[in-house]
């Protein structure tokens, strides 16, 4: 396991590491992007005081970096609320940008290139000429990403604000039109819940805010951020679980948007990797406790690499492979072309399974 | 134990192997390198610094490295890297001792949001230092090796580090980078200095490292302080002036120099406000080397005060 992985999970047992193990958990917590939020962690436990100079260093110039990123959100959604607002439109933030401006702990020292915002797709075209109008200019792209953008992909083209240099990923939905998940983008924005204190920005509501979170996770062809990412939503589903009613209509709005697989997969790795509370009425009612099938196995097996810290200490031989099965798994996802998966259904079923059982053993919590 | 107690098969062996780890005031380096060719400047370079136990916590794991493929034989390529991540383009190999130089200055500015970041000279006489902030091309670096090979004491030719809770800064004490004719200008005005071979064509023209001086690198943990900011300008034939800097002018300069006073938002503006409380301004034109000695002898022999707490 992890030293990173060990610390969040029993932050007390940062009392007894040596330099070396602070100089390994500062490299595997940064290359994890989790160097800010395991500043917060500690300094949210009182154990700031138990850490040696040099590595307190590190994560507090993280975590003041991640503030400084807050502090452009927040004054980002006050523009954009307005621009949105001149077209009747309120201004939905996804992901970071949501955890910011909501206030939730999941914003705990948390850094992100870009962000995320969803809007009707019918009014696409009015939201792109108000947000060039205001500054926000489209990544130079050729006519074929364009055209692969606007006719397969959920979200326009990276707009980048010309002034500020902050970057904006606009969505109409939270999945690619040709993945073969089919979430009801209109229902996520009709239930969408204004951000106390925030006229005019709203947020998914908390159900799907999970469920957007775990849907991203588990599409995410990149491996660099799942560790961070599924602390996100550790860190989402402790809080907004205190609702009693919180699971049972997880677990219903999960049916209803086509997302059982990627919320299965969620719980079954948050309870893994991070001891994430989830009651067994809920893992019983999604199966997540037990891995269906070889497909399953292999899925196991390639998260087993990726949510580690993607550093060079937690590396080993099939790292690699499960990292470029991931890629691949991601394109495999957001769509569907035949002679793709021929080929990479073949990687995956006959590839790694042959070595599964043997190295799932070694990352076993 | 320092860098000149070893051998140079030693250096080579700890380049190429679990790395060369030497200590840089509050940065602790580890240095790993496949180019043999860096050897003995690097230990030149760091000849007195403090060399790191296998213990030690390392702040910057750092990289320099052949490029592999084809460009390992034709037109080769040095790349640099920190833990895995490879914030630059590969340069040509021979500039390879430069770009450690580079490289370490992009950790300290990319990883240190806990102290305050100046991108300017610093160098201290009776724990009172002199802040130089200037854009390239301004004489900068040229003054600071003049300075340091007359008494004063390198802090950094590049980055000037207070400290956000007591205002201290923090030296470096690493090599000095020079450019074009300045390098001619400083071997002149200090034969004793020890110099890198110069490496052609780079970015920024011609450079080589000036080796901290022996007594800068042994003080690099005493305590300094801010006490003048001073902004200087060669200009050929120019008289030497020295010239009171009003304050508000002179946080503006400290806050366009600074390279992270935007992240630290409004504790950037709290540190900015407190240095230029701490410091006399001034705005410097010269061209003669000797003369602006004087002026920087003259500034040091005024009394000042110098807190006592660290």
């Amino acid at each position: 396991m992890s030293l990173l992985r060990q610390v969040l999970l029993d932050r007390r047992r940062i009392v007894a590491l040596s330099a070396l193990d602070w100089d390994l958990l500062v490299r595997q917590a940064r290359h994890a992007n989790l160097l800010g939020r395991l500043y917060r962690c500690l300094q949210a436990e009182g154990l700031l005081s138990q850490v040696p100079d040099r590595p307190h260093h590190h994560m507090k110039s993280a975590a003041v970096m991640a503030d400084r990123q807050h502090m452009l959100v927040r004054y980002e959604a006050r523009f954009l609320r307005d621009t949105l607002a001149s077209l009747g439109l309120p201004l939905i933030l996804l992901k970071g940008a949501a955890y910011v401006v909501g206030d939730l702990p999941a914003a705990s020292g948390r850094v992100f290139a870009d962000m995320d915002i969803l809007v009707p797709r019918e009014r696409l075209p009015e939201v792109e000429s108000a947000l060039i109008m205001t500054g926000w200019l489209g990544e130079k792209l050729d006519e074929y990403d364009q055209r692969y953008y606007r006719q397969w992909m959920h979200e326009l083209p990276a707009m980048q604000q010309m002034h500020r240099g902050t970057a904006l990923d606009v969505h109409h939905t939270i999945l690619p039109p040709t993945a073969r998940l089919k979430p009801d983008a209109q229902a996520l924005i009709r239930d969408s819940v204004e951000i106390p204190g925030w006229s005019g920005v709203r947020t998914l509501q908390p159900t799907d805010m999970v469920l957007h979170s775990a849907c991203h996770l588990f599409h995410e062809g990149e491996s660099d951020n799942l560790l961070r990412d599924l602390s996100d939503l550790d860190l989402l589903l402790r809080h907004f679980s205190v609702s009693p009613d919180f699971w049972p209509g997880l677990i219903a709005r999960a049916a209803t948007m086509d997302l059982q697989m990627p919320l299965r997969l969620a719980l079954r790795y948050l309870v893994q990797v991070l001891d994430c509370p989830v009651p067994s009425s809920a893992l019983q009612a999604l199966k997540a406790e037990r891995s269906d099938g070889v497909a399953e196995h292999v899925l196991d097996f390639v998260y087993s690499r990726t949510l580690r810290p993607q550093h060079a200490s937690t590396r080993d031989w099939a790292t690699p492979l499960c990292r470029k099965l991931l890629y691949v798994r991601g394109h495999f996802l957001r769509m569907p072309p035949h002679l793709l998966f021929v080929h990479l259904a073949r990687k995956a079923w006959v590839g790694p399974r042959t070595v599964s059982a043997a190295a799932l053993q070694q990352d076993a919590p | 134990m320092r860098v000149n107690q070893l051998s140079p098969a030693q250096v080579l062996a700890s380049l190429s192997g679990g790395g060369f780890r030497v200590a840089t005031g509050p940065f602790n380096c580890r240095v790993q390198s496949d180019i043999p060719a860096i050897a003995a400047e690097l230990a030149q370079n760091y000849a007195h610094h403090r060399l790191l136990g296998p213990e030690e916590f390392i702040d910057f794991h750092i990289a320099v490295n052949s490029s592999r493929g084809l460009r390992r034989w034709i037109r080769p390529q040095a790349l640099f890297s920190v833990d895995g991540v490879e914030p630059f383009t590969p340069l040509p190999r021979n500039q390879a001792l430069p770009m450690i130089e580079w490289g370490l200055n992009w950790c300290i500015t990319a990883y240190s949001n806990h102290v305050l970041i100046l991108h300017a000279a610093a160098v201290a006489r009776n724990g009172r230092t002199v802040i130089l902030p200037a854009p390239p091309g301004s004489g900068k670096s040229t003054l600071c090796a003049a300075l340091v090979n007359r008494g004063w004491r390198l802090l950094s030719d590049e980055l000037s580090i207070i400290r956000l809770d007591t205002g201290a800064m923090l030296g470096l004490a690493r090599p000095v980078n020079l450019k074009n004719a300045s390098i001619d200008v400083i071997q002149r005005f200090a034969p004793q200095a020890l110099f890198t071979e110069p490496v052609h064509d780079t970015t920024k023209g011609t450079v080589a490292l000036m080796a901290a001086p022996q007594a800068s690198v042994e003080a690099v943990d005493e305590p300094a302080w801010p006490a003048w900011m001073v902004l200087p300008r060669y200009r050929a034939g120019a008289s030497t002036s020295l010239t009171p800097m009003p304050r508000g002018e002179a946080f503006m300069k400290i806050a366009d120099n600074a390279m992270n006073y935007h992240i630290l938002a409004a504790e950037g503006f709290r540190a900015v406000g407190d240095l230029v409380d701490r410091c006399q301004h001034f705005s410097f034109e010269y061209s003669d080397l000797e003369e602006a000695m004087q002026v920087f002898e003259q500034l040091a022999s005024a009394p000042g005060d110098v807190p006592c707490t660290v």
